[in-house]
């Protein structure tokens, strides 16, 4: 497949003089993807916002000035640029905003890719099965899918939490109970349409065993647009966590999450609108990455797609 | 037809009944209840007479029994939050205003959307579409509390116009209509439909005006606005009946995030309180609700998209 795609394609070997197709360096379809990716400058864009707010997460103990929980009763509310220790200004209760801004980003990631790491964890095994058995197995997971459709992921989600109660674990376990619905349902379409592919058939007249068609041929087919739906499936996952804390039914205080500061701020607006305004745009900020991530994926990894 | 719809909506029934069990067995799984000593302080034999009167003390089942048998007979209960009034009245209440914000959103969606979607497509790759596709981008990535915080901050607070929420409270137009406090809520709101609606437009009518009817409307020397709305946009704007789907009875039953940054009484408010209140009747009615909504408006844009396309079976997609 990745040799037939090299050849056909115009615009990836660039403006340079046309050399013998023999000679020009052999490509996967993986180095052709990224190199796709990398020339599109929103998909880059995006990656650096993504990098740049993972790399919060991941170092906030090093890069952020104070501890997430330290209140200062002192200066309460202070604005930005007016105290020099609090360049962001300081929260309701005096902790240093900038410090809660980028440990909110370690919330918002964490809460992110923990929920989509779920939503793989059932979504695929359930879409495929129900996909690669067919019949009992196929109806049995279609309906359940239909009856989790039924339900608005947002208000099951506070359903759920409404009886287990908030904090970073339940709000993950409540978003993820309907974040696998999507990764279930595309991973059965992709499993139902590859199943007739010739090359499957052609496997298994060859003697190939069930499992190393599931493993070598219907798994790897499937993960181009299984990445691609994770990597919208992030973002969405993140704004789910921002709702619930925005509502003051997520995550628990004194851990920072850009939603609750959003739904914080709500009450002292009239005053403090640095509380409202640099949450707000992280969470703009972060949602804009990922998606241009994502959009930038799924151009780049579909083949057919020539520019 | 017949056939198919019948068969539709018998589906219909059986995932509300399974979305009322899901949610009935949901509630009742976690310890605690709705008179417990932290919600309600009250000496055991006020208790148990409560827990009586609302039949709490029996069996769980019996309860589901009970509650769905008087639902289908529209007896939602009484609100464990507001025992004056029933859970209809309430809904009523609650959703009346709901709806409204989720009309005038709908309004302002489809009647910006399409045309921006239009006349994106018609000067395409113009500064017109730029702006267009550029706004569509925000408005699909951008949640709406989002939205709506800028918005306050830059009209509310910084600029001053408008007021920073309500609904139907300040500067109305006619009384308790057409309100100043109406429009954050609307645009913040309606970004998002408008956007998926001018996106979807743009794409559709760009595929009909390089379609080989069209080239031959033009060729037979056609006027320009004949060609767009007798063979574009007549074509064009069937496939919108899909997108209008799922957009309609979203913006129906109302953001729970609109309705809490600009203080609006809405359904989506009383919700969130009404599960944290374990108010067990009110969230049955409003899952039911919601998801009978949801379920018939699907029903209903397949069978009129069936209608406008003739091209289309209802029989194929059974076998998908």
């Amino acid at each position: 497949m990745s040799v037939a795609t090299n050849t056909g394609e115009k615009g990836i070997s660039g403006p340079e003089p046309v050399t013998p197709v023999t000679l020009r360096k052999q490509r996967t379809l993986l180095q052709d993807a990224v190199r796709r990716f990398f020339q599109n400058r929103l998909a880059v864009l995006g990656l650096i916002i993504v990098v740049f707010f993972l790399s919060l997460a991941i170092f906030a103990d090093i890069l952020a000035p104070f501890p997430y929980d330290k209140a200062d009763f002192t200066a309460v509310r202070v604005l930005p640029m007016v105290n020099p220790a609090y360049p962001l200004g300081t929260d309701e209760i005096g902790r240093d905003y900038l410090s809660r801004l980028i440990y909110g980003a370690r919330t918002s990631m964490t809460v992110g890719i923990t929920i989509q790491f779920f939503a793989l964890l059932i979504g695929v095994p359930l879409g495929g099965l129900a996909g690669y058995m067919g019949g009992k197995v196929d109806f049995a997971v279609s309906r359940l899918i239909d009856i989790m459709t039924a339900f608005p992921g947002l208000i099951f989600a506070i359903l759920v939490i409404s009886l287990f109660g908030g904090g970073m674990w339940k709000v993950i376990f409540a978003l993820s109970i309907t974040s696998w619905i999507g990764i279930a349902r595309l991973t059965r379409a992709q499993i139902l349409s590859l199943r007739e592919k010739e090359y499957i058939e052609a496997a298994r007249c060859l003697g190939v065993t069930q499992r190393g068609i599931i493993f070598r041929h219907l798994i790897p087919n499937s993960l181009s647009p299984l990445l691609v739906a994770v990597s919208f499936g992030i973002p969405a996952a993140i704004f789910g966590e921002a709702g619930l804390s925005f509502l003051g039914i997520g995550i628990n205080d004194p851990i920072a999450s850009w939603g609750k500061m959003v739904g914080i701020s709500g009450a002292y607006v009239r005053v403090s609108w640095h509380m409202a305004l640099f949450p707000t745009l992280a969470i703009a900020l972060a949602m804009l990455g990922f998606s241009f991530v994502g959009d930038g994926l799924r151009d780049a990894l579909d083949p057919k797609l020539t520019r | 037809m017949t056939r198919y719809i019948l068969g539709r909506v018998v589906s219909l029934f059986f995932v509300i009944i399974a979305v009322s069990m899901v949610t009935f067995s949901m509630m009742h799984a976690v310890p605690g209840g709705p008179f417990d000593e932290d919600k309600q302080p009250l000496p055991p034999a006020a208790k148990a007479n409560i827990m009586r009167k609302y039949g709490l003390d029996q069996p769980v089942w019996k309860q589901y029994v009970l509650y769905m048998s008087n639902a289908a007979r529209f007896d939602f209960g009484i609100p464990y939050q507001r025992p004056t009034s029933t859970v209809a009245e309430l809904i009523k209440d609650t959703w009346g205003i709901t709806a409204q914000v989720g009309l005038v959103t709908i309004l302002l969606a489809f009647g910006l959307g399409i045309p921006l979607g239009i006349i994106a497509a018609y000067n395409q790759n113009s500064w017109i579409d730029t702006i267009v596709t550029f706004m569509s981008m925000l408005g699909f990535i951008m949640p709406s509390f989002v939205l709506g915080t800028l918005a306050i901050l830059l009209f509310g607070v910084y600029l001053g116009w408008l007021p920073l929420g309500g609904w139907g409270d300040t500067g109305c137009l006619i009384d308790r209509y057409f309100c100043a406090d109406w429009i954050m809520p609307v645009v913040a709101y309606a970004l998002a439909p408008l956007a998926i609606i001018a996106r979807y437009t743009r794409s559709s009518v760009i595929d009909y005006l390089n379609s080989d009817f069209v080239r031959t409307a033009r060729a037979k020397g056609l006027g320009e606005r004949t060609v767009m709305v007798r063979h574009v946009l007549r074509n064009a704007l069937i496939p919108m009946v899909t997108v209008m789907g799922p957009i309609i009875p979203d913006l129906m039953t109302g953001s729970i995030f609109i309705e809490s940054i600009f203080r609006i009484p809405g359904l989506g408010k009383y919700f969130v309180t009404s599960t944290f209140n374990r108010d067990y009747p009110m969230v049955m009615a409003t899952v039911l609700l919601i998801a009978l909504l949801w379920g018939l408006v699907y029903l209903a844009t397949d069978v009129i998209y069936t209608r406008l396309d003739p091209r289309v079976r209802l029989g194929a997609q059974e076998g998908q």
